[in-house]
Order: structure tokens, then C-alpha cells, then sequence
């Protein structure tokens, strides 16, 4: 094999990131640019970022946005976990295949028909729709992925840990606790941070649940933009992206960290140190 | 290693030799299994099965895989109950109690180590459960480190250990809470060859110093007979036999156990005369007659078939003084060298196969007797047993 790249390779990959990436940086560039014109760069400025901070309208949207997620996702990873442990541990049980397809069937329905199916519920029972709404629906669909993601990794834990934890006289819901939920925390952990970003750009089923003063971000952005994009919604997508771009870097520098460190000491063992 | 630090000092034997309790018929029970039966669904894992076991005594659950054996340990730590019958450790009845209640502690097949905690905190979780005093903890589980050599050890997480290591810490946190009776589920099995031997007799050691009940389940019959005071024998939910090591392997009391343990040569034929505690068993096809000292079993007429261990079969290149009984005659037809013994397979004219065990005393590289050699195979009156099943 030649190393390197033949120019076919080189085009593929440069286009292939383009096409990913390109819309994502000409919108932080022009998140800094002076003129009102969004297409039009009339030199560097930051005039944007501050305005940003005086447009009540679009901090209120990100702060419910934030509420509603970790809120959620909160709920979402409590109630997947516990899905996922029902899916797993209680084997075969009346109506199990139904109730695996059931928690499953979200993932898969269309958001419109879910967000309708919510607005038609909240309504025939009355629910005063608004920020709670907004919640019980994002939990609603956010819950089925956690519950696939704590489940991979259920299918591939050691049974006989828990039971040596009962073994040494350790109760179940203690053992719990003390054995299972840490071993499975990366799951749930990751299966929080999915659900929180699901919930973080909703857009569909928000509109259909939502109700008033309970205006979520990407609401806010989406009926902006009807009206003409501003840099202002360029300055608050560029932040977004900041953060998320954060996360996703700190969490891989961990891991590899822990991997290295975990062969490192498997090396010193093998070796009998 | 700990075995030798431990019986570095008085032998064993005395202890080793003298203990029988099953022979004892005023001996009491510590673990009694009461008519149990265990389904699983339509399968019979365990089925109407009575057992003994005493206090202080090495006992082994052998058997392929399938037959029971873990299920029925199982029963002993909690984890399966019985579909009917009855447990009873030291006189209680076990049924029913969880198995965080129960007086037994399980070293398991995997290890079962808790990878988020170091070597100190595994071995002190059981002992935590108890709300026992700290210095009291520390104390033991120092004791527990030093038991299995493992002091430097204590702030390793179970990843930073060899397979030997972790072995040795399963042991040692199944063993700090003092359990009544410890359970070894193939406490062995992901060790290599050597270490496994050594461990063996390291397990022996500890349960005659540490006077505790131990059970072990495991499917290598050679680690059954070096641990073990007693061994049972199973076969699809059932005890085949049960009793020492050297009764099983000179006195199976079927097939199966004979072939189970150790290689065995197998002679069909019937039972025509019984006459002085000598029975005479006519060979189907080559017609040769057997005669073996027993002490009833076979009645006169029984299908029978005259089992004789290798290591038990003479083989000469000349006939015997009778060849008529306790003799057959034929090929050899493959040999197989194991350094330490060689051993003949030797074709008889039905078409059968005799093996018979050499052991290599010398260090000829030529052996007189060679492929395609007529020869004749031996065996004393005491040299085998007649078996009816």
C-alpha cells in the first residue's frame, strides 16, 4: 500500500469534510462580522455577542432550553435506567416482548406523530400546556435511548459480581448501590448527556407540547430566521457549538487518558510487578 | 507461595488420615441435602437427590458439565432454591433464606472481584456488611493479606493483578468473614497447569489449618482426587457414587464413574460361576475368562463387564502359565510416549482395544516391544472389578 493519499483520496476527504463543515464555520466567521448583512462581511467585530446579552427574548429561550434539558434528561436517565434493567435482568416475563417494543417504538416513530400524539393527550386531559409539558415530553422520547445505551452495556455485565455483593451479605437494593450502579455509570452517564443534547435541539415535539412562556432555543432560532437571519443567532450558535465542542474534547482526552492508564497497569501485572 | 510456608511445619498426614466422620454412623450431618429436586422449567437439573456432607470435611462435585453440580452448590450459597426438598446447614433449614443471610461464602468461577475497589476494600466489603468496628476490619483483613501473601498488594485494583493474584484475592474475601462452609465453584480453571497443581495443595493446607467446611465444584477429575476428602460422582442430576478418592478410582461402582475417572479397559461377557468370593466372567467374543476377587455384587447370569485400569495390564511378548484365565492375546497396535510411561494400545482379535500402561523405568530409546508385536496382556485377580451397571 503507498502511504499517503492518491489524489482521488485527498478530493473524496476534502470534500467529504467540507460538505460537513463549511456551513458550520462560514456561521461562527460571520458571527464576528460588523455588518448587519449576514452574507455581506464588513469587517471583524464582537458588537454581536454583546448585543446578545440585551436581547431578553433569546436569553429567556436559552434558559428554559437549559431547565428543560437537565430536567429531562434527569428523569429520562432514571426512568431508562430502570427500563433497562427490567429489559435485561427479569428474563422472559408476561408481555416482556411487547413492553421492549413499546420502550423502542419512539426511536423509530416520526417526531410530528409523537409531538401530535402529546398535544392531543395534554389537551383531552386539560394539562395547562407550558414548561412542564415541554418537560414530560422530552422525557417521553429521550427516555428510549437512554435505555438502549444503559442496556448494551447491562447485556455485558458480570451477573456474578452482584451475586458475590449478596454472597458477602449484602442486601439487593444496597448491592445496588455499592456494585452495580457504579459499574454501569459510563452508560448512564453517557445516556444522560444523550438525552440532554436530544432535548437541547428539539425542535418538532417542542412546538407541538410547548405552550406559553415556555419558548425553548431552537424555537426562538427557528422563528427568527423566518423574520431574516441576524448575527446575533450566528454569535448564539457559534456559543453552542463552543460548549458542545468543549464537552466532546474534555470527555475524549479522559478517556484515552483512563485507557492508557488502565493497559499501563495491566502491562505491570502480566509482567508480575 | 503459601503452601510452603504453611506446612513447612508438622505433616499433615495424621489429621488427613484419621478423618472419616461418614463412617461414623453417630456422626452428624453438617450439610444435609434432603430428597431435592431442582427443575428449570421442563429440564431436571437436580433430581430427588439426598447427600451428607461433615463438618470440616474437603468435599468435591464432580461431573461433566450439565450434570448438576453447580446447581446444587448453588442451592448451598442462596441462589437457587429447591423446587422441593430440603437443605439443612448445621441443623437449620436453609430453604427460604436469602443468600445474604446465609452462614457460606462462594469463591466464584470468574472471581467475581469488584474491579471499582483495590485489593484491601473487596476483601473488607463482606465484613463491612456486618457493621463490623474498623480496627476489627483492618485487623482481619491484614490477617486475610497475609494469608495469601498478598500484604503488597492491598492498594492494587483487581485490572493490575495476574490471574494467580486474583485468585488468591477471591479466596481471601471469601474466606475473611469466617463463613461456615466456603464454596469453590472450578476455583481453578483460568490458571495454568503449574500454578493450578501448586493452589491445590496450598486449598488442602488452609481448610485442614483454618478446620472450615469446604466444597468444591469442579469438572477436572485429578483436582477432585488431590483435594478432596470425599468425592460425589454426577451424572445428569443425579449422584452416581460417592466416596475417597482411592474407592472411586480402585471400586467404581459403574461404567460411568470408571470412565469418568482416570482411563479403564472394558471386557463385556457374563457372570458363570460366583463360587468363593471369586467371580469367573465368560468374554463375549474372544471367549477368554476372567476371574475377580469380589464381594458380591455380581450374581451368577449377570450381564457383566470386567473393568481393569491400565497402570493394571502386564504386557509380554510371551504367553503366561494359564493362559486360559485372566489373559488375552493380540497386536499392538498403536503406543503412545509420555515421557513417564508409555501407553499400548493393543488390538484383540474381536477387534477391541486393551490398553495397557508401561512405566518407562529405563532410559532405552528402543523398546522391546514394538508396533505389530504379537503380545500377551495379564492382570492379577485383585487387579480390576466386576461391574453389573
Amino acid at each position: 500500500m503507498r502511504r499517503g493519499g492518491s489524489w482521488f483520496n485527498v478530493t473524496a476527504i476534502t470534500l467529504g469534510f467540507a460538505f460537513l463543515y463549511l456551513p458550520i464555520v462560514l456561521l461562527v466567521v460571520y458571527s464576528f462580522n460588523a455588518s448587519k448583512l449576514v452574507t455581506v462581511w464588513g469587517g471583524f467585530s464582537t458588537k454581536w455577542y454583546v448585543s446578545l446579552l440585551s436581547n431578553q427574548g433569546l436569553l429567556d429561550a436559552a434558559w428554559v432550553t437549559i431547565r428543560v434539558a437537565l430536567l429531562s434528561a434527569t428523569l429520562a436517565t432514571v426512568l431508562g435506567t430502570l427500563a433497562a434493567i427490567a429489559l435485561v435482568r427479569f428474563g422472559r416475563f408476561p408481555g416482556g416482548t411487547l413492553f421492549s417494543g413499546m420502550v423502542y417504538a419512539p426511536l423509530v416513530m416520526p417526531e410530528v406523530i409523537t409531538g401530535l400524539a402529546m398535544l392531543l393527550l395534554f389537551v383531552a386531559i386539560g394539562f395547562a400546556r407550558g414548561f412542564w409539558t415541554l418537560t414530560l415530553a422530552h422525557i417521553t422520547f429521550s427516555m428510549c435511548f437512554v435505555a438502549v445505551v444503559v442496556q448494551s452495556r447491562l447485556v455485558t455485565f458480570d451477573r456474578s459480581l452482584e451475586e458475590a455483593a449478596l454472597d458477602l451479605g449484602c442486601p439487593p437494593f444496597r448491592t445496588f448501590f455499592t456494585i452495580t450502579l457504579p459499574l454501569i455509570l459510563p452508560a448512564v452517564v453517557a445516556g444522560w448527556m444523550l438525552a440532554f443534547t436530544l432535548s437541547l435541539d428539539d425542535l418538532v415535539i417542542s412546538s407541538f407540547t410547548t405552550g406559553p412562556g415556555a419558548t425553548t432555543l431552537p424555537m426562538k432560532i427557528y422563528s427568527q430566521v423566518r423574520l431574516g437571519v441576524t448575527p446575533e443567532i450566528n454569535a448564539i450558535c457559534t456559543i453552542l457549538i463552543a460548549i458542545v465542542a468543549t464537552g466532546v474534547i474534555i470527555a475524549s482526552i479522559v478517556t484515552k487518558r483512563r485507557e492508557v492508564e488502565r493497559q499501563r497497569a495491566e502491562r505491570l501485572a502480566i509482567q508480575g510487578v | 507461595m503459601a503452601g510452603k510456608s504453611l506446612s513447612a511445619g508438622k505433616s499433615l498426614g495424621p489429621i488427613r488420615r484419621a478423618f472419616a466422620p461418614w463412617n461414623d454412623p453417630a456422626a452428624k450431618p453438617f450439610i444435609q441435602f434432603q430428597n431435592v429436586t431442582k427443575n428449570f422449567g421442563d429440564f431436571t437439573a437436580v433430581d430427588d437427590l439426598s447427600l451428607n456432607i461433615y463438618e470440616r470435611e474437603f468435599f468435591a462435585l464432580l461431573g461433566p458439565s450439565g450434570c448438576g453440580k453447580t446447581t446444587l452448590m448453588r442451592m448451598i450459597a442462596g441462589f437457587e432454591e429447591p423446587t422441593s426438598g430440603h437443605v439443612m446447614l448445621d441443623g437449620q433449614d436453609l430453604v427460604g433464606v436469602p443468600p445474604y443471610r446465609r452462614p457460606t461464602n462462594m469463591m466464584f468461577q470468574s472471581y467475581a472481584l469488584f474491579p471499582h475497589m483495590n485489593v484491601w476494600d473487596n476483601i473488607a466489603f463482606g465484613l463491612k456488611q456486618d457493621g463490623m468496628p474498623k480496627p476489627e476490619i483492618a485487623a482481619r483483613v491484614d490477617e486475610m493479606l497475609a494469608l495469601v501473601k498478598l500484604e503488597k498488594f492491598a492498594k492494587r485494583k483487581p485490572h493490575q493483578l495476574s490471574g494467580g493474584q486474583k485468585q488468591r484475592v477471591a479466596l481471601a474475601r471469601s474466606l475473611a468473614k469466617k463463613p461456615k462452609v466456603l464454596l469453590l465453584d472450578e476455583p481453578l480453571g483460568a490458571l495454568d497447569k503449574k500454578l493450578r497443581e501448586e493452589t491445590q495443595f496450598e486449598l488442602i493446607d488452609l481448610q485442614v489449618k483454618l478446620g472450615m467446611t469446604f466444597v468444591i465444584v469442579t469438572h477436572d477429575q485429578e483436582e477432585a482426587m488431590t483435594v478432596a476428602d470425599r468425592i460425589a460422582v454426577m451424572d445428569q442430576g443425579k449422584i452416581v457414587q460417592i466416596a475417597t478418592p482411592a474407592e472411586i478410582y480402585e471400586q467404581p461402582n459403574s461404567r460411568y464413574v470408571a470412565d469418568f475417572i482416570g482411563d479403564i479397559n472394558l471386557l463385556e461377557g457374563h457372570i458363570s460361576s460366583t463360587e468363593g468370593g471369586v467371580a469367573t466372567l465368560d468374554c463375549v467374543g474372544t471367549g477368554a475368562k476372567v476371574q475377580v476377587i469380589q464381594d458380591g455384587g455380581a450374581k451368577l447370569g449377570d450381564h457383566a463387564w470386567f473393568a481393569v485400569r491400565p497402570e493394571k495390564v502386564t504386557i509380554s511378548l510371551t504367553p503366561p502359565a494359564d493362559p486360559s484365565i485372566n489373559a488375552v492375546t493380540g497386536e499392538v497396535w498403536d503406543i503412545a510416549y509420555l515421557g513417564d510411561v508409555s501407553i499400548y494400545h493393543v488390538r484383540l482379535a474381536t477387534g477391541a482395544t486393551v490398553k495397557a500402561t508401561i512405566t518407562n523405568t529405563t532410559r532405552l530409546v528402543e523398546r522391546p516391544i514394538t508396533w505389530d508385536d504379537k503380545v500377551w496382556l495379564t492382570w492379577s485377580r485383585d487387579g480390576g472389578v466386576v461391574l453389573t451397571r
